[in-house]
């Protein structure tokens, strides 16, 4: 935590530093990102991911973004292993789930195009492999969303998809390597 | 995106403008040679935030109006809180208003940056995007990156964390910064602005379409410095006003073909610039010695009328963002308290700064207790809108010959040179050019 925030007593609203990302046994560290926009209905999705996560006892390593790539790009610095989570526009049926490994091609960009700002996800990926600034590993699931109208609250496929994302995520809290077994078996399934 | 040309009709459209903040569309009908129409629309839903904040203690505003935009809280907090300060009767100086602004500076520096490196330039060089500037130039993206993130730090310093800052109040901080971490900004600042002034000179490089216009630049000014966070509205049309008369001079109009407002000045009812060349326009020679001596070596003389080289512009407002971070924290001294007390009354404030993008005003009225009975915000893309609008009518003309394609491009690089921030005018953008 910022020195700043830690004199401060501040607890950003839902989020932690991202620069100090969690560590885990092994040394490594990790970070889950989730990316959205609770007012524009499914774009929130990877941002009730970030509850879920909450709730289950990951809250040190997720963070909530709005969607700028840059602030992305600045937590990626000090991190082995990065979740990113945003919501997806692509045409499929509402609560699908994406999986992408950037090292493997180049993101659809035109996936995510609610997120707030242009120069968003995909771009900041696509920018940190030209660069050589991509963390060792990044995975990006995102949602598809099916209403990204202003207001507030999932579709009924999304928030279930999200769910089932989240629980994916947290299912394998009983192992050695705790919740970080989970994820990076999650990030491996070739099922989802 | 759809295209179509018959005999004297040309049709260009383009459903979607990237690298603009938000959503939103040109729509251009080029007839016989001569613009037939042409509209600049902004399509998302109204945020309607002024009726948010209806009721609401005047406390809250600062922390719901940066909510408007992830890239410049820091115009809608500090806006938000020199308003109910005025309604309150206070005023925020020494430290404390050091804090602000070097706060500011903060967000000038990662805001100006992350448009100009990740956004714009990209249009002058002829490439897609920013990922294709970083196959060439990878080294002037990293530099902008380590630049931007140095705005970011500063931010995180006073306000906690760099997006939606939570340590701002009505009246001053939360808390007060510990001096060791205003202090530990120092080396990197010193390293900043080295990068900056070569950042700068890159953009020297540039190539700029040519249109020119005689513009009506408004601003803030300050008898002592250039204007960021306070001072009196400026026009170049000799305005001198202050904040609380902006409802008096200017205005905004509602068009059916755009969510957002369009602001015009009172009596011509004509378009005026807000922004870094509007800032420029007015304070150029409030600007550091090395801010100036810069912009005179890249090309700008003391008035800039080219709207394309507000790129430029925003290098050396850059430069001069982190030359004043850099005074503020090696002359940082500590408040006594984080705040000064605002006590609620019923009375009218107005606060005014300037966004990365142009002046951000805020006028609030409060009943007795302090609960805002009425809200007005006016951004300063919506502000700009009119502008944008005739910018691109001159440029149009300008540059008719050029096949669709190319003038589709020159059109949205002409719209980039307002950084618009279309989700906080809308309280997000589209592109269409049609000849026929």
């Amino acid at each position: 935590m910022s020195e700043v925030i830690s004199h401060l007593g501040v607890c950003p609203k839902g989020q932690g530093d991202a620069r100090r990302p969690a560590r885990d046994a092994h040394g490594g560290s990790l970070l889950i990102q989730c990316v959205g926009n609770r007012l524009r209905r499914d774009d929130g999705a990877a941002l009730v991911v970030a509850d879920r996560l909450r709730a289950g006892g990951l809250g040190s390593v997720v963070r909530e973004y709005w969607g700028e790539g840059a602030e992305l790009m600045q937590a990626w610095e000090a991190v082995d292993r990065v979740l990113l989570v945003d919501a997806a526009c692509s045409g499929a049926t509402p609560g699908t789930l994406h999986r992408f490994d950037p090292l493997k091609g180049p993101l659809p960009r035109d996936f995510f195009y609610y997120s707030t700002h242009r120069f968003g996800v995909a771009e900041a990926v696509e920018l940190a492999k030209v660069l050589g600034l991509l963390p060792p590993r990044l995975i990006l699931c995102a949602i598809e969303g099916g209403c990204f109208s202003a207001g507030d609250g999932l579709t009924e496929p999304v928030a279930l998809a999200a769910a089932r994302l989240a629980d994916e995520i947290l299912s394998d809290s009983s192992c050695p390597m705790g919740h970080e077994a989970g994820i990076v078996r999650h990030l491996e399934n070739p099922s989802l | 995106m759809s295209q179509s040309a018959q005999s004297d009709t040309r049709v260009i459209e383009v459903n979607a403008l990237a690298r603009v903040e938000g959503e939103g569309a040109l729509y251009l009908r080029v007839h016989d040679g001569a613009i037939a129409d042409l509209k600049f629309r902004i399509y998302e839903p109204p945020r309607f935030f002024e009726a948010l904040l209806e009721g609401r203690d005047f406390r809250d505003a600062p922390d719901i109006t940066a909510r408007i935009c992830g890239i410049c809280p820091m115009a809608y907090i500090l806006s938000a809180c020199q308003a109910m300060e005025a309604a309150a009767g206070v005023s925020v100086t020494g430290p404390l208003r050091d804090l602000r602004r070097l706060a500011y500076c903060g967000e000038w520096i990662q805001s100006h940056v992350l448009h100009v490196f990740l956004l714009h330039a990209p249009d002058f060089l002829g490439y897609d995007d920013s990922i294709q500037l970083s196959r060439d130039h990878p080294e002037v993206v990293k530099k902008a990156l380590k630049l931007k993130k140095l705005g970011n730090q500063v931010l995180e310093v006073i306000g906690g964390r760099a997006v939606h800052p939570v340590n701002f109040r009505v009246g001053g901080l939360h808390c007060v910064p510990r001096r060791s971490a205003i202090e530990g900004l120092t080396d990197d600042l010193e390293r900043g602005l080295e990068t900056a002034i070569e950042l700068t000179r890159f953009t020297a490089g540039l190539a700029f379409p040519g249109f020119d216009d005689d513009y009506l630049s408004v601003s803030l000014r300050h008898a002592d410095e250039y204007a960021i966070h306070e001072g009196r509205i400026a026009g170049s049309d000799g305005l001198d006003i202050p904040v609380s008369e902006f409802e008096t001079h200017f205005d905004e109009e509602h068009k059916a073909h755009s969510n957002a407002l369009y602001g015009v000045r009172k009596g011509s009812r004509g378009p005026y610039l807000v922004g870094p060349v509007a800032r420029y326009n007015n304070n150029q020679r409030q600007l550091s010695p090395l801010a100036r001596e810069l912009a005179a070596e890249i090309g700008l003389g003391e008035t800039v009328t080219n709207p394309f080289r507000s790129i430029q512009v925003r290098m050396v407002e850059t430069v001069y963002a982190v030359e004043e971070a850099l005074r503020l924290v090696r002359g940082y001294r500590a408040p006594e308290a984080p705040a000064v007390e605002a006590m609620p009354r019923s009375a009218r404030g107005s606060g005014c700064t300037e966004a990365p993008r142009g002046i951000c005003f805020h006028r609030y009225d409060l009943d007795p207790d302090g609960r805002i009975q009425a809200a007005r915000i006016v951004p300063p893309t919506s502000q700009n809108q009119r502008q944008i609008e005739r910018d691109l009518r001159g440029v149009v003309e300008r540059h008719m010959s050029l096949p669709d394609d190319e003038l589709r491009w020159v059109c949205e690089q002409a719209i980039r040179n307002y950084d618009p921030c279309i989700s906080c005018a809308t309280h997000f953008l589209k592109l269409t050019v049609e000849r026929v």
